[in-house]
This record gives C-alpha cells, structure tokens and sequence, in this order.
C-alpha cells in the first residue's frame, strides 16, 4: 500500500465516522421537527388563522397528546405554584382544563384563606392558555391587572389568588 | 357538534421510528466493517481473510438486539441501539488491533496482559450484554416495577459493592484495585452493577422523599439550606463512598458512586443547595484522603507533575505513555493498526481511548465523545418526556453517570483531572463493564419506550365501533 491509498483510508474513515455522527443528529433533527414534507401539510390542515412565522415554527410533535401544532419554545408545559403555601408544586399541563380553588375537587387544591371554593379555572384554547375568574370574593389577578373575562395568559407571567402565585412554565 | 375535529381528522399515529433504527444500526454496523478492514490493512497490508466472522458475529447479535426492541419496545427511541452498536464494535475493533499487535507475524509488541483470545471474549461479553438487554426488556415492562424493589435492590448495591473490600487480596485485586470477585478464570467487576442497582435505589427513596428534602429549610445568602436532618441520607453517601476510597484503593468508583447520588438529589429536588454541599464534600472527602493515603496523594502527583524528575519512568509512566500516544496522534491519527499504542501499559482497558487518539486523532476522538454526548442527550430527553417520576429520576441519573464515567476516565488519560481507574463504557475490554452498559441501555430504551408511546385512544372514540349495521 502506497502512502496515498493510505491516507485516503485513514481521512476516508473519519469521514465516516463523522458521518455517522452527523445522520444521527439529523434524526434528532426529524424526531423533533418531523420529516419536512409532513409538517408543511399538517400545519396546513390544523392551523389556518396562525401569521406564517408562527406556522413555519409549529411542529407536529409526533408522540405528544397536543392537536395544536405549537412551538416548543412558546407552549407552557407546567403550571408552577411560586409563592405561597403550595410554593414549589407544580402541575403538568394536558388538554384538560385546571380548577383552582379550596373545594376538594378542584385540580389544584387551595389551603389559602384569601380564595374561594371554585376561585379560578385555567384552560387550553386555540393553543392558548386562558385564566377565567369563577366570581371569586377577592377576585384573580393576571400581573397587576384584575381578571374579568377569560385572558390569555403568557409564559412566566404570575397569576394571583390570594396569597397564591401561579405561572405557567414551559 | 363539538367532537367534529377529533373526527374527522384522523389523529396522527406516532411513528415508532424503527426502520429508522435498523438504518442507523445497519450503518453503524458498516462503520465497524470498515474500522475492521482499516485495522487490518493498517496491521498487516492484508486485507482480513479469516475472522471477518467477528464482525459477522457481532452484525447478528446487534440485529438480535433490534429485533429485540422492535417486539418489546416498538416506540423506544431510535438511535440508543445504534449509538451503543457503534460504540462495541469499535471497541471490538480496538481489542482486535491490540490483541494482534505483535502476533501473528504482526508488526509492535504485544499488548501486556491481554489474552490471544482478547477479541473472542469480548464478543462473548457482548453477547451476554445483548441478552442482559433483551431480559430488561422483557422483564421490566415498565420503569415502575423497579420500584417495588427500592430497598432490596439498595441493600444488593452496598452488598456488592462492600464484597471486594472484605475478599482476600487473592481474590479481588488487579492492579492496586480491590474491586474485583476473583474465582476461577471469572473475574466480575461489581461495582458495574451495584451502580445500576444503587440508581434504581436513589431514584426509589428520592421519589418518596423529595419534598421533605426540597422544601424544608431556610434560606441563606440566597441558597435554601436543608434541614440537618434531611442531612443524613447524604452524609451517608458520602461517608460510603469514602470507605469505597479506603477500603478498595478505588477513586474511580467512589466518584462516580457519590456523584451519582448528588445527581439525582439535584434532579429531584432542584436546589442549587444540594450540588453545593455535595461539591463542598466531596472536595473536603478527598483533601483528607489525599492526605491521609499515600496511593489517593500520589494520584495528585502525577496529574500535576507528569513530566517532572523521575515520573515519566516511574509512577506517571502510564499516563505519559498516553499522553504520548495522543500526541503522537495529532488531528488525523496514524490510521488504524499504524500506531504504537501497545507502549501504554493496560492500553486495552483504561486506556483505549488514548489507543483511539493516537490511532483516529483528535478528529476521531471528537466524533466518539459526540456519540457518547448523544447517548446521554438521548437518555435524558427520555428522561423529560417521561410522566413517572420515578422513571424520570432513574433514567436522569443513568444519564449522569454514563456521562461522569466518560468524563473522569476521558478527562482522566488526558490529564484534565487526576487519574482515576474506571473503563470507558462500551469500549474498554472487560465483561463486567460491558454487560452493566447494556442493562443501562436496556433501561433507557425502555423508559425513552414508555415516553414516546401514544396516549391511549379517548373513550369517546369508541362511538365508531358501535355503528350497528340494519339490513
């Protein structure tokens, strides 16, 4: 073997080598995007009112319960407690709605004076997550500003019932 | 009708992305062909006529391993069993390059204490690892079922890692390290498993007491200290990882053991405060040792003075033998079967990955930390998809130690941090490592399994079923 062919197997080995590294990140790639060809007819059929940058970020996540394609970076997937007697719980989000109150059936279950039985409820619409008052006594806060109607609530901004604050995290 | 979306738009099935498995596995499988034919050619000019039927072997038992998963763990993530296909056979490919390293009419010396039959039980090994990962599989149809065994499986965890300590030296020592079980030709490493066993442990106690140890406590200097009590459980980690230290010469495994646990209290906790007071022991744990014991000081001689007076012949012969290797290696490597690594004492075990950099470069080694990087990405994307808590803390925590393992034995032979004697998962020879690696992939696959798999059908859906046919 002359010192060509030599190091053309040596070089040759890395790149594939490398290769390989590089296919199994672009299966990364597809596992979170999905295969292009699918996303661009799926996002047509599911969403339809999004602007064009929202839908070019959405994804059909393959194994997630989600109808709405939404991007990672924006979909809130817990609801985290950040003060008060429940500081530090933290509740998965699913497609169901969540109660929150001092009544034994409500999802998050309030020990806090300041709330009422049935206080508030939090619910996924259009891929949004929306806070409703339930004609509490001391009423529901969305940062500083008292709930009324149902209002979309952004990722990290705290909702207040009582002396409990709650934010949705991603 | 307010069902009409959910009807007629069928519900996209998630792919379980198998085919894309056996794709990786299948060019996973032709890398090491070609690492194998590379070898060859590299030792001996030839291209390999006679055992090709090693890497056959190897080819069928890895397929074994996907036809495995593909009937018990159809949704698992797809690249776990190519990654750590790869990984074995170049490690294969490796021992196979030593092994013939001065035999066989071969050029170089031959590699110290590394058998004819290196290649051959290495294959053999990796058939056990395979069959480890199939009976995980079948076995263990859900993480959970770990639970149950939360103390059993701690009490067989300190067991097996206290056995070597009270052996006689005949029987558990290689090489300064009193880790082994020695009976017979059969030597086990048990600190392979009673690592695996001790993270199912971990993950069962801090499932039961996590919010006693994240949220009692005060708050100092912006850091939320633990109760004292909550204190003891860490303390006792500590305090056994220091008479592993002691007791079995062995840094390596005391590291990773106590590194393990501080891991998973972090995971489940998520208080800074843990990673603190583990660093702060750990550092204190091993000044006191350092001092207390010559061959735990000596370590710290070599890594910091490798090349000074007589070391470089004397104790830092081995890893200035690597580190030579390495350079000697430089971006591109020497190619397979042109290097010397047979110069670096126990090249085949601790020290294959500076085999690697002489004979791959810095090129080569890079492309095998990535897939030791992807590995644990996978793990602990499993990791976060899972619901059970349980689950989410064991994987975690395998997902850790696969990656502190590769950095201490990594960071270890390139002189980053003292030396310290644990294989490099996958690759480095040795059966016990190799068997606890593919347990440790059998979990993870069947966790990434339960993570991924659908959720079932709403009851709603089975309106469809009830259509009754008149007429």
């Amino acid at each position: 073997m002359n010192a060509l062919e030599l190091t053309l197997l040596r070089i040759g080995f890395l790149a594939v080598l490398w290769l390989f590294v590089i296919a199994a990140v672009g299966v990364i790639r597809t596992d979170i995007f999905g295969p292009r060809r699918k996303r661009a007819r799926s996002t047509r059929q599911q969403v339809s009112g999004l602007p064009a940058a929202a839908m070019a970020m959405a994804k059909p996540k393959p194994s997630a319960r989600q109808k709405q394609p939404r991007s990672s970076r924006t979909v809130p997937h817990m609801l985290l407690v950040t003060a008060g007697a429940l500081a530090g719980t933290s509740l998965g989000l699913t497609d169901e709605q969540i109660t929150i109150g001092r009544a034994n059936d409500a999802t998050l279950v309030l020990s806090d004076d300041y709330a009422s039985t049935r206080h508030a409820r939090l619910f996924p619409q259009d891929g949004q997550w929306l806070v409703e008052d339930l004609g509490s006594t001391n009423g529901t806060y969305l940062d500083r500003q008292k709930v009324t109607e149902p209002t979309p609530v952004p990722v990290g901004v705290p909702i207040r019932i009582g002396k409990t604050v709650l934010e949705l995290r991603r | 009708m307010t069902a009409a979306p959910y009807a007629d738009q069928p519900v996209p099935m998630p792919r379980g992305r198998r085919s894309t498995e056996l794709l990786m596995l299948v060019f996973a499988l032709a890398v090491v062909l070609f690492a194998y034919g590379a070898a060859s050619l590299g030792l001996s000019g030839k291209m390999p006529s006679g055992p090709l039927v090693y890497i056959a072997i190897f080819g069928v038992l890895m397929l074994a391993a996907h036809v495995a998963v593909r009937r018990y763990a159809p949704y698992a993530d797809p690249l776990l069993l190519p990654l750590a296909a790869l990984l074995n056979g170049l490690g294969i490919v490796m021992i196979y390059r030593l092994q013939e390293s001065g035999r066989n009419g071969n050029p170089g010396n031959q590699v110290a204490g590394l058998a004819a039959s290196a290649t051959k039980t290495q294959l053999l090994w990796t058939g056990v690892g395979v069959l480890a990962l199939v009976l995980v599989l079948v076995l263990i149809s859900q993480a959970r079922v770990l639970q149950r065994y939360t103390y059993t499986l701690g009490a067989l965890g300190l067991v097996l890692l206290a056995i070597p300590a009270v052996l006689p030296t005949s029987h558990s020592t290689v090489n300064g390290a009193k880790v082994w079980i020695i009976f017979g030709g059969l030597s086990i490493e048990p600190g392979e498993f009673a690592r695996l066993a001790l993270a199912v442990f971990f993950a069962g106690y801090l499932v039961a007491k996590r919010d006693a140890l994240a949220l009692a406590g005060r708050r100092v200097l912006g850091i939320d200290l633990p109760r004292a009590r909550d204190m003891g459980p860490v303390l006792l980690a500590w305090v056994a990882s220091l008479l592993i230290l002691v007791f079995e010469t062995d840094i390596g495994t005391s590291a990773l053991f106590f590194g393990l646990f501080i891991a998973m209290l972090y995971i489940a906790t998520q208080r800074v405060s843990w990673l603190l007071i583990g660093i702060a022991l750990f550092l204190f744990g091993t000044f006191i040792t350092a001092n207390l014991f010559s061959h735990v000081m000596e370590r710290f001689t070599v890594w910091l003075h490798p090349f000074s007076g007589s070391n470089p012949t004397g104790i830092a012969y081995q890893p200035v033998q690597g580190l030579e290797g390495m350079a000697f290696g430089g971006l591109f490597g020497t190619g397979l079967g042109h290097g010397q690594p047979y110069f670096t004492p126990l090249v085949q075990s601790d020290f294959i990955f500076t085999a690697f950099g002489e004979e791959l470069g810095l090129v080569g080694v890079m492309a095998l930390l990535l897939i030791f990087g992807l590995l644990v990405q996978r793990g602990l994307r499993a990791a976060i998809a899972v619901n059970d808590p349980f689950a989410k803390l064991l994987v975690g925590g395998l997902s850790f130690v696969l990656a502190l393992q590769v950095f201490v034995i990594v960071g270890g032979v390139s002189g980053l941090i003292p030396l310290t004697g644990v294989t490099t998962p996958f690759l480095s020879q040795g059966g016990s490592s190799l068997v606890a690696s593919w347990i440790l992939i059998g979990l993870l696959v069947r966790v990434s399994d339960s993570a991924r798999k659908p959720a079932p059908q709403p009851i709603q859906d089975e309106g469809m079923t009830q259509v009754v046919r008149a007429g």
